[in-house]
């Protein structure tokens, strides 16, 4: 195995706006090695990688490859020094052919796609691959699919390979198939960098971890000679004070109770499993957990937008003590019973708000059914106007298409009308997200506010900071499954971030719940 | 009778397969152009146009007439995809309406350039259609209609055919066409290639139009039917799978049943094909056609014949 450095990184720093998400990161990864990047969402990983690969531009710092500074602009410069990223979300032509996705951009050589079939079986049979080079991408499943993205890179040449989160999609037989692979080009010399969050993969499969927190660089170690106990406490850090004011709950009548829910995602993927938690009136109940492991499944679930597989979820009306059981009523229904979810998707547009219609037309989207041939405006004009000045929402006017704002507004146009409706359970998925602090303070705010006046509450938020200083209740998702639910008084970050990858490191599990528990005591 | 009946569907099915070879290329590319009809208006108007100055110039060589008329008609056309491009790449505007536009203009203006042309004599004209006719132009039956500009569409549909999926400019025109994204980050400039097929597929569009007045109609009166005939050929292309090769073969099927009202009636003596009624029915054949395609192929589901996937969208790299 050589030791020569293939990509050293030196000070670099990335920042969009006011939001730092690189500061003077220092990273290393040499020829014939597995590199994991280690971080929490939001801690800078794949701003890093896109710089590596050409799509972001660094602020500052230098990049070297082999030895050599470099600078890259694009995509194409990455080729050219022999860097390949697989993406997450797989960049691949629907009804070409495994090898015309391969060959697409390539211009230096003769185009003649038999030979490219025999160019990516001898890759395949090299680092053992199972391919059919002429099959069609819409005929083939995820980790197919992963296997051509990961050969066009091979196919061009590349030695230093970057994977950003390339196991969130496959099963565990795919994965440990995946890992013998990367394994395989290791031992041939390439340069990899394995994004993820998962502590298991990172121990069974990495060399070297970089754990990225906020943004910085906080340490590379040898996987050998570190536990999963220590990467968590480096990824997580330690607890900042928030000054959040939380109010003691009130009405603990139980309003939702969800109990043995299942639900499997479009590729039949257990995204739920066995989930069973209540939340109360008068209190805001938090879901923590590493992006991806089921948040969002289990609200749609509760809002009637997604289909589940067995299980209850019950909400107890509170004006008659009647239960309901919410599985078999539409979301419309739903609704009509005061389950609010105020989802704060990728795209902030998507779910809830329409961008090409202005702030009135966006409060009449919920409401019109009440009006029969003629809408009448001038309610939910008086709502937008309300929303705007309460919560400062800047906006030329109520008649401004929404898309036009800025996300952050958006996102309070979005919650305030959800609260305007007086909801007995409210849900708010990341409704921060891409906030600055102000507004973020605004938001905690309105949702103890809510809690006060006995809505049950439920907040999935990132940040654990904020989740302890602003919840009564934590409950703690990983890969679908409940690991947990603590008191957010008494909790601490470590136990938090323990939880949260619990259920994916099965292996040391015993041991991590004791120590869990060791600490609590302290 | 009937081999003047084939004869007739096999030129005036050239009108469509210019208009549809032209109408692929531009899909493949993502662009939705509903502006064929009026594209191919002004290709016969530049056409009709550069002939009359070279014959009233005193130009008599058949070549270079035949050249000079379709080397016009290409480039009036293109000059309107470039129109396109620059509306629908450039400035993002809703391809459709782009489209309709181009149609309501390109039949307008052709309307302006060939009255003003009648305004002469038509000397001029039959000269020139003399040469387009060529070899044939002697001819008295079906065979007359079948001159320079039926070889060059049937090659142009073949050679467009090859190059769209035997070729490496093919294939990245094609992944510009289904997943403008992926073509970016593969280092394809989609905007180049979205310009140059819209403009390229535009003029031999354009072709369509001269075919049409210059072989098939002999006479300049004609020009007030293609816009009817560019609709067909964008039906044209939903009937050929978006492959130029099979809309060699579907353009003559078009042809036969748009022109099927003129000779059935006389083929088949059967009493209700004589009366008045019948022949405006018969040319709504080709569309009942091409509905029968679009439900079988939605029903067969086979992605191969589905339009390209980003197809009437319009790509924005900073939109994730």
């Amino acid at each position: 195995m050589s030791t020569s450095v293939a990509l050293d990184i030196v000070g670099v720093s990335k920042s969009f706006g006011s939001v730092i998400a690189n500061n003077n990161v220092n990273l290393q990864v040499r020829h014939g090695e597995i590199l994991s990047v280690l971080g929490e969402n939001g801690s800078g990983k794949t701003t890093l990688m896109n710089m590596i690969s050409g799509i972001y531009f660094p602020d500052k710092g230098h990049i070297f490859v082999d030895g050599e500074e470099v600078v890259i602009r694009s995509p194409k410069d990455a080729f050219k020094y022999k860097i390949g990223m697989i993406h997450q979300h797989f960049k691949l032509v629907d009804v070409f052919s495994a090898a015309e996705n391969i060959v697409l951009g390539i211009n230096d050589e003769k185009y003649n796609i038999k030979d490219v079939n025999n160019r990516v079986l001898e890759i395949s049979e090299k680092y053992g691959f199972n391919i059919d080079p002429q099959k069609k991408i819409y005929e083939m499943s995820v980790s197919e699919k992963q296997t051509v993205e990961i050969i066009k890179v091979l196919y061009r040449g590349a030695n230093i390979l970057i994977l950003d989160e390339p196991t969130a999609v496959l099963t565990p037989q795919e994965i440990d198939k995946l890992f013998a692979v990367l394994k395989r080009m290791r031992d041939d010399g390439k340069a990899i960098i394995i994004i993820t969050h998962k502590l298991n993969e990172v121990m069974s499969v990495s060399d070297r971890v970089a754990v990225l927190r906020k943004g910085e660089h906080i340490a590379t170690v040898e996987t050998a000679q570190t536990s999963e106990n220590q990467l968590t406490e480096m990824m997580v850090g330690k607890k900042i004070s928030l000054n959040i004011n939380r109010s003691e709950s009130l009405d603990l009548d139980e309003r939702l109770v969800v109990s043995g829910l299942n639900c499997c995602d479009e590729y039949g993927v257990k995204v739920l499993s066995d989930v069973s938690f209540s939340v109360r009136g008068g209190e805001i109940f938090g879901i923590a957990g590493i992006a991806g492991s089921g948040q969002r499944e289990l609200l749609e679930a509760i809002a009637g937008l997604q289909h589940t597989d067995g299980g209850e979820i019950a909400f107890i009306n509170p004006d008659d003590a009647e239960r309901i059981d919410l599985r078999t009523k539409t979301a419309a229904e739903i609704r009509e019973l005061g389950v609010r979810l105020s989802f704060v998707p990728e795209d902030r547009l998507g779910m809830g708000l329409v961008g090409n219609m202005d702030a009135v037309d966006n409060m009449m989207l919920r409401g019109y059914e009440k009006s029969h041939v003629f809408v009448n405006r001038v309610p939910p004009k008086k709502l937008a106007d309300d929303i705007i000045d309460k919560l400062q929402v800047v906006t030329p006017g109520t008649s401004t298409p929404v898309r036009r704002l800025s996300g952050g507004n958006v996102q309070k146009l979005l919650v305030g009308r959800e609260m305007a409706m007086a909801p007995k359970v409210f849900m708010a998925a990341y409704p921060v997200r891409g906030l600055d602090i102000n507004t973020s303070y605004t938001i905690y705010n309105l949702l103890t506010q809510q809690k006060e006046t006995g809505t049950a509450v439920i907040f999935v938020g990132e940040d654990l900071d904020v989740l302890i200083d602003l919840c009564d209740r934590i409950m703690v998702l990983d890969s679908g499954k409940v690991t947990g639910i603590v008191d957010a008084r008494s909790t601490t970050k470590e136990e938090l971030g323990r939880l949260m990858v619990k259920a994916s490191s099965t292996e040391e599990n015993e041991d991590i719940t004791k120590e869990g528990g060791a600490d609590d005591e302290k | 009778m009937i081999f003047d009946y084939l004869l007739s569907a096999l030129a005036l099915g050239m009108t469509f397969l210019f208009g549809s070879t032209g109408e692929i290329i531009t899909e493949k590319a993502g662009h939705l152009n509903l502006g064929i009809p009026g594209i191919m208006c002004v290709g016969a108007a530049g056409g009709c146009a550069a002939l009359h100055y070279l014959v009233v110039g005193g130009v008599m060589n058949g070549f270079v007439l035949v050249f000079v008329g379709i080397l016009a008609s290409f480039l009036a056309a293109a000059a309107m995809g470039l129109l396109y491009s620059f509306l629908a790449v450039t400035l993002k505007a809703n391809q459709n309406v782009t489209g309709l536009a181009l149609t309501t203009f390109g039949v307008g203006l052709m309307k302006f350039i060939i009255f003003d042309l009648k305004e002469g004599n038509s000397i001029p004209y039959l000269k020139a259609l003399d040469a387009f006719r060529f070899p044939f132009s002697e001819q008295t039956n079906g065979l007359k209609y079948c001159g320079v500009m039926v070889f060059l569409a049937i090659i142009v549909a073949l050679v467009a055919s090859f190059v769209l999926f035997k070729t490496r400019t093919g294939l990245h025109l094609r992944a510009v066409g289904e997943n403008p994204a992926t073509a970016d980050a593969a280092g394809i400039n989609v905007t180049m290639y979205k310009y140059a097929a819209t403009c390229v597929g535009s003029g031999i569009a354009g072709l369509g139009g001269l075919c049409y007045v210059m072989d098939y109609a002999g006479s300049r009166e004609a020009y007030l039917s293609i816009e009817a005939l560019g609709w067909l050929a964008i039906a044209l292309v939903i009937f050929a799978l978006w492959r130029p090769h099979m809309s060699i073969w579907g353009s003559v099927i078009f042809g036969a049943l748009f022109i099927a009202g003129s000779f059935v009636p006389s083929l088949i003596p059967l009493k209700f094909l004589q009366t008045m009624e019948t022949a405006p029915l018969l040319k709504m054949l080709p569309y009942l056609v091409t509905i029968i395609v679009l439900i079988i192929t939605s029903i067969k589901d086979k992605k191969e014949n589905q339009p390209p996937a980003s197809l009437g969208l319009s790509y924005f790299r900073e939109e994730r």
